[in-house]
């Protein structure tokens, strides 16, 4: 299957139940979209994310209740740097959606979803600790793989993968 | 057992007293450290402490090229090395759009459905062994080891396997390995039988595990749960069948769902998927198509050694992937399989080069941990024994 280019056209793409729904209810919110490789990328405006996590577990037709992967990509020396990546199933529609956000270097931090999702409390101290993403209103944000006096966060693509020796 | 779900008064709780169980602790199946505030016998309090098995394995792969990250995923989860080289291998196939083909993807399924029956051999002599039946331990440890002498025909390693490859197989399964694998298939539900004679109707393991660390469908969605502990609180769900990867489509197998949702409903989902494996096993023996088992496309599979001795090109090629690697066309795909722990992601970002810019692996181990505490709190000391048997952890996947 030789790949076929990726569709970045919203009008295109208002078929898919994730974005049909985001973009009634907070059309905002959606700055962009993109069907690559079977895949949906919704990218979200930062201050919306919790909102649009809750829309879219709660969605009557097509529930997205299950939150599949939570993580960060560092886009070092480029600005804005951090892009939290969300990854949710629906589990009677056996759809997936990916939702994405980007951050400042200078300003990383965005809204917890542990009240949308408890199961975002390891993946969000995970982010936390090796990217150094802050989350409000998370319940009990430390390292977690790391010890808790290391200094630096070793996925940060400024971070030698030798680590400072 | 009785369940103590009631919250405790004010004044009971400044006696409690916090125990640290683990990180070396035979029972916790690895380097797990939980943090146990007890009332008495009573769990109040239960908080996991991980990372003591932290590698760094994402952060080596963005420094490695793509075919040399495949030994890496190997590393993550001891018992299921080959679903970690398929998800990884399915990603990065994905991202290049390559096309496997049918005898590949054959031995795929029946190479994964062995990882699966190696690794919940694993689990359940672990598992019962901690709720105190030796014997069943000894009885799983001697199939597991057939099937580890099945991988060692096929990869020459028993563990560390690396024998799917980016386009296809590693080489061609061996001569005579089809009949040992069938001679294994055609005896395996006997051995199953066996152990369920020992275990399911034993008086002693389901006073262990009935109803012991329940959890409902709901707090098992809410909180991240996947593969048999999410079906054993009756959410039917199976990405094998759900989202069918590498040929799962032209395969006739049963999820198992329980709705009881505690140790001994995951126990049964367990067992049974034993012998769905095994079925699809068989229909796999039963179906293998011929023909090559790499994909065509020289400027990212190496070639044959006999074409390296003979035609220029093919040395070309080599030398090339060896020292360069191969480009793959920027974009990113998050690739899920049903790992016998449950889903387990890899998310792979490219940029353009040989190296892969980001590998997130979703481990299903970290999300299963999550329950932990759900299930326990409120209940016994020697049921935390039972709950972590039931979800059924690897540390290296935890910790990454």
């Amino acid at each position: 299957m030789p790949l076929s280019p990726a569709i970045t056209e919203i009008d295109q793409l208002k078929s898919h139940p994730a974005l049909a729904r985001l973009l009634d209810s907070i059309t905002s919110a959606v700055q962009a979209a993109k069907f690559d490789r079977d895949e949906l990328t919704i990218q979200i405006e930062r201050s919306f994310i919790r909102e649009a996590c809750a829309i879219l577990r709660d969605d009557a037709d097509c529930p997205f209740n299950y939150l599949s992967d939570l993580t960060c990509v560092d886009w070092y020396p480029s600005e804005p740097r951090f892009e939290v990546v969300y990854h949710l199933f629906s589990i009677p529609k056996k759809e997936r959606v990916r939702l994405k956000t980007r951050l400042e270097g200078s300003s990383a931090v965005i809204e917890s979803i542990t009240s949308v999702w408890p199961s975002a409390n390891f993946y969000e101290r995970e982010v936390f600790d090796l990217f150094g993403v802050r989350f409000t209103g998370h319940p009990n944000l430390k390292r977690i793989m790391m010890p808790d006096d290391w200094e630096g966060h070793p996925l940060r693509k400024d971070y030698p993968v030798e680590g400072y020796r | 057992m009785p369940v103590i779900s009631t919250p405790l008064p004010q004044a009971a709780q400044e006696r409690n007293l916090v125990l640290n169980m683990g990180p070396q602790h035979p029972s916790t199946h690895g380097v797990l450290r939980l943090v146990l505030e007890i009332d008495g016998e009573t769990i109040v309090r239960l908080r996991p402490e991980i990372g003591y098995l932290h590698t760094g394995i994402e952060k080596t792969c963005e420094a490695k090229f793509y075919q040399q990250v495949v030994p890496l995923t190997d590393r993550i989860d001891y018992l299921c090395p080959l679903t970690n080289n398929l998800t990884y291998c399915l990603a990065v196939e994905k991202l290049l759009g390559l096309e496997i083909p049918p005898k590949a993807q054959w031995m795929r399924v029946l190479m994964n459905e062995l990882t699966r029956i190696n690794s919940h051999l694993v689990w359940l002599g672990t598992h019962a062994m901690d709720l105190g039946a030796m014997t069943v331990f000894l009885y799983c440890f001697r199939e597991r080891e057939d099937v580890l002498r099945l991988f060692e025909m096929v990869s020459g390693q028993r563990m560390m396997t690396s024998y799917f490859r980016i386009g296809g197989l590693a080489l061609e399964p061996p001569l005579g390995f089809f009949e040992r694998v069938k001679k294994f298939a055609d005896r395996f539900p006997g051995n199953v039988d066996e152990y369920e004679g020992l275990l399911t109707g034993n008086p002693i393991f389901l006073m262990r595990t009935k109803g012991v660390a329940q959890i409902s469908a709901e707090d098992a969605i809410a909180l991240g749960a996947c593969g048999p502990t999410l079906r054993g609180s009756g959410v039917d769900v199976d990405l094998r069948r759900d989202a069918p990867y590498t040929g799962y489509e032209n395969f006739q197998f049963k999820v198992p769902v329980r709705s009881e949702g505690d140790v001994f409903a995951r126990y049964v989902c367990r067992v049974q998927e034993l012998r769905e494996s095994i079925g699809i096993v068989q229909q796999a023996l039963a179906g293998m198509p011929e023909g090559p088992v790499k994909a065509d496309a020289p400027k990212v599979v190496l070639p044959d050694r006999e074409k390296m001795k003979t035609q220029m090109e093919a040395l070309i090629y080599h030398f090339k992937i060896i020292t360069e690697g191969f480009s793959v066309p920027p974009g990113e795909v998050y690739q899920a399989v049903e790992s016998p722990r449950g889903e387990m992601g890899y998310y792979v970002v490219s940029d353009g080069t040989a190296k892969p810019y980001r590998v997130h692996m979703r481990g299903p181990s970290y999300a299963n941990l999550q329950t932990l505490a759900k299930m326990c709190e409120g209940h016994l000391i020697a049921d935390v024994i039972a709950a972590i048997g039931s979800i059924d952890v690897v540390l290296g996947d935890i910790d990454r």
